[in-house]
């Protein structure tokens, strides 16, 4: 006798008690707080609300701590949560010139107006697990110093006086910028739509696509110009009173390469340009994103696309994170009716390949 | 903290909106793929999020809603999506085909012949027929605005070529109205027939790849094959051990590690109305029943 | 001068009425020549029916660049009505609507001056809806193709009433063309671009 399993929707709930359970873990230890993982986590945070693509810092804390700390999961429950939220416009764009910089380096000059920053960066520090951590570090007091109200003008800027760049790309006048998560993407996609679709896309598969480059699929022989981190200010231009409003500042890292020059019959040879963006500190993925933006460049600055890196469609619809692990784990759900469709054409086919074999075989054995 | 506050059936009005002209857009043009801007949504891509894009647009506090997974109103995911309708749309559910007005399914179509008062919503993973032989979405547009699918029959021959039969045995690709090849999703070849001139508005959306299209009711839908090597359904040639039914589509069951096996109905209500209806396959268990309380857990 | 106050009102529930109105909408869509009813109220500005007035609240919004015939352009109380309740921008050029709206058919313009989309994004198009006298009066029409079980007959007291004869451009033109929606108060009927329709006469 043979009943079929049923009961899922019980198996459902208690599967979820037990997430719940294993997410809390040893209730003899303390909980952690957003507050905690925001502080304490800070970089987690960041990559969340990029490539959640929503600046709210407690939220991407809470997502981080509902995910278990598996911050594609994290990613995901900022995605859907923003996928709700009504859309009043985009904001005017951020001056990053204006940054109040607590991070910039440049590896194109040695000096630049406005300094090398070193900031808090993990280059330098010697990657030896220390064991004060564990036990009630305090740190030392950092030096600090009055805020420096010298201008700090990009570097990409200082080139641009002397043209040895090439001018950043200009949108029309009033031109929308595209949304590629409220129309649908079609191709090939203007940089605005791919610059976004870099934003929002994983740190990993752009570093890399970005590496790649590097190894020579699509090399373009980049210089950091800059990455600066620091705080800008985001306005909104609310039609109903005629100008910009400050909406609060947030924090960016912004990544200019300087990539190799370009030139013809017409045109002087000038460096062209990549460009990486993301909330908070982030720079690998910054960096990445300026080397994989300078490779998508190819079709408009008359290079051959040949690489991975410089393929518009392969990079685009392979760079989201949410997207692609939610195909690649949707093959643990059931497929059995197709399966079954796969295995009774299986057992046809080996059933008339044995029968179209079978003479042979008998005549061999005769032998 | 933005605490979440969610509108009816889920999605805002504004993407409804957008979702539903291009619902419009999909019957006026059939088997054509209308891109749309979907949405993220709280189930994972891959998970049925487009057909519960064009679910959530379509869905009135009037409609009852089934929904199932591999035939089976009680698989996991099947499941979670009704519970999600229940509570952001409240709708009344059912697993009685006859008595859904909106079936959404994902790899079947139900047994039981759907009737003019219904919408059968497919999930679709890959909405590109074409895709498997051409990869660039650029060109596949191409194809479909010529209407070049020599490439499809180039394929389908080299499998008789090699293996003496078209060799797809599931999203077995089919032509809609003479004009767009299509891919019916991950169905199993024996549904093809179910799609052609059926009453039931058909709709199927992809949220992945941003897609949905439609096959209105009473369409030609032709499965794509060959004279030499006409289209043949597969089912495997045995009743179900449950129902006795002769002509539904079968799921088997592995029972033992010695080469045991069973075939049921993959449609589980079709094949438990037959029981009820007094039907008793070789190891039904009449009445049938819930398997005991505690024999399931996470 | 119109004021907003002074506007004719929009849906009283705008979730369930746009929703039971769409589901009628996409039940004409996909059975030509069937007649469906539209429940849900909503003011009527000016020549606009009921119908129109509920098809409008539920399917326009910023993204659907919108085309109204003279009779409509005219009367400021109708495009302030859809402006404020649905923020559509009202264009002069044609070929770029998403929707038009003919309240006159007689004046009804050259159908190739709407969108017709293109061989690769044939959905791109215009939908154009037409307020005419009757849905179940007047001459008789036989329809066939996707959505219709044989033949369908459709009633219908229509201006232009040579409408089918320049509908019938959509057979070439597919998969481009001109889907339709005929309104009569509170009934509808969509002609999407792949019906056929021979005019059975009176």
């Amino acid at each position: 006798m043979y009943v079929a399993v049923k009961g899922g929707e019980r198996a459902i709930e208690n599967a979820h008690r037990l997430l719940a359970n294993a997410r809390r873990g040893d209730q003899s230890v303390s909980e952690v707080t957003l507050d905690q993982i925001s502080e304490q986590l800070g970089l987690a945070v960041d990559r969340v609300m990029s490539e959640g693509s929503l600046y709210d810092r407690e939220l991407a804390a809470l997502a981080i701590k509902q995910a278990r700390g598996d911050l594609i999961e994290a990613i995901f429950l900022v995605r859907a949560f923003r996928a709700t939220l009504p859309r009043f416009g985009a904001s005017e764009p951020v001056d990053t010139g204006a940054m109040r910089v607590q991070r910039r380096v440049s590896a194109t000059f040695k000096d630049i107006p406005g300094g090398q920053i070193l900031g808090p960066t993990f280059d330098y520090t010697h990657r030896l697990l220390d064991p004060s951590l564990g036990q009630g570090f305090v740190p030392e007091v950092p030096a600090t110093a009055e805020a420096s109200t010298a201008p700090t003008p990009r570097v990409t800027d200082i080139l641009g006086r002397d043209g040895l760049i090439e001018s950043s790309p200009r949108a029309e006048d009033g031109a929308s910028v595209g949304d590629l998560t409220r129309e649908p993407l079609n191709f090939p996609a203007d940089r605005d739509l791919r610059l976004q679709n870099l934003a929002r896309g994983d740190e990993g598969f752009l570093l890399a696509m970005g590496y790649s480059t590097q190894r020579g699929y699509g090399r373009n022989h980049p210089f950091v110009g800059e990455i600066r981190f620091g705080e800008v200010e985001v306005e909104f231009f609310a039609e109903d009173v005629g100008f910009a409003v400050p909406l609060g500042s947030i924090e960016l890292t912004e990544c200019q390469m300087v990539n190799q020059f370009k030139g013809s019959a017409t045109e002087a040879p000038c460096f062209t340009r990549g460009y990486g963006l993301a909330f908070g500190q982030s720079e690998r993925k910054t960096m990445s994103m300026a080397l994989v933006d300078r490779a998508l460049r190819a079709r408009e600055l008359g290079e051959d696309a040949v690489a991975p890196a410089q393929d518009e469609e392969f990079v685009m619809s392979h760079s989201d994170n949410v997207q692609a692990t939610g195909f690649v784990e949707h093959l643990k759900l059931p497929h059995y009716v197709d399966f079954q469709s796969e295995l009774g054409l299986l057992r046809k086919l080996r059933k008339e390949f044995a029968e179209a074999n079978a003479p042979d075989a008998m005549k061999e054995a005769a032998e | 903290m933005n605490a979440p506050a969610y509108n009816f059936a889920y999605l805002d009005e504004q993407t409804k909106r957008m979702i539903r002209r291009a619902i419009l857009k999909a019957i006026a043009i059939p088997g054509y793929q209308v891109p749309f801007a979907s949405r993220e949504m709280p189930m994972p891509y891959g998970w049925g999020t487009g057909g519960v894009q064009v679910t959530a647009a379509i869905l009135g506090p009037q409609d009852v809603l089934k929904v199932i997974d591999q035939g089976s109103d009680d698989t996991t995911n099947a499941i979670s999506i009704r519970k999600f309708f229940a509570k952001t749309a409240g709708v009344a559910t059912t697993t009685a085909t006859e008595d859904a007005t909106v079936i959404q399914t994902r790899h079947r179509i139900p047994e039981t012949s759907l009737h003019a008062n219904q919408v059968l919503v497919y999930q679709v993973p890959i909405p590109e027929p074409l895709r498997f032989l051409e990869p660039r979405e650029t060109e596949t547009r191409r194809m479909h605005a010529l209407a070049e699918y020599g490439l499809m029959h180039v394929k389908l021959y080299e499998d008789i070529a090699r293996f003496g039969h078209i060799a797809t045995a599931y999203a077995y690709p089919v032509k809609v109205n003479a004009r767009y090849v299509m891919d019916p999703s991950p169905t199993p070849k024996f549904d093809n027939p179910k799609m052609d001139n059926c009453p039931a508005l058909q709709l199927f959306g992809a949220g992945r790849e941003k897609r949905i299209y439609a096959i209105p009711p009473y369409t030609q839908v032709v499965s794509l094959d060959f004279e030499d090597h006409p289209f043949e359904p597969y089912r495997f040639n045995a009743p179900c051990a449950l129902c006795a039914a002769e002509n539904s589509y079968l799921d088997e069951i592995v029972i033992d590690d010695k080469g045991g096996r069973m075939f049921v109905c993959s449609d589980t209500d079709y094949c438990e109305g037959r029981q009820a209806a007094g039907h008793h396959g070789s190891l039904s268990a009449a009445p049938y029943k819930e398997k005991a309380q505690e024999g399931s857990n996470g | 001068m119109t004021t907003i106050a002074e506007l004719p009102p929009g849906f009283v529930d705008k979730v369930l009425s746009a929703q039971s109105t769409f589901r009628s909408v996409m039940d004409a869509m996909a059975r030509p020549g069937s007649v469906q009813r539209i429940v849900p109220m909503a003011g009527v500005p000016g020549p606009t029916m009921r119908g129109t007035a509920a098809i409008a609240l539920t399917l326009f919004d910023h993204d659907t660049p919108l085309w109204l015939d003279a009779r409509m352009a005219e009367r400021s109380d109708v495009v302030k009505w859809l402006k404020f309740h649905t923020g559509a921008p009202v264009v002069q050029d044609s070929s770029i609507a998403s929707f038009a709206l003919i309240s006159d058919g007689a004046a009804l313009p050259p159908l190739e001056r709407f969108a017709l989309g293109t061989n690769e994004y044939p959905d791109r198009s215009t939908t154009v809806i037409l307020q005419v006298e009757s849905l179940d009066s007047g001459r008789s029409f036989e329809l066939r193709g996707p959505g219709i079980d044989g033949v369908a007959t459709l009633q219908a007291s229509i201006r232009p009433f040579d409408l089918f004869e320049r509908l019938r451009f959509n057979e070439a033109l597919f998969p481009r063309g001109i889907d339709l929606v005929l309104v009569a108060d509170d009934a509808v009927v969509a002609i999407p671009r792949t019906t056929r329709v021979v005019n059975k006469g009176s």
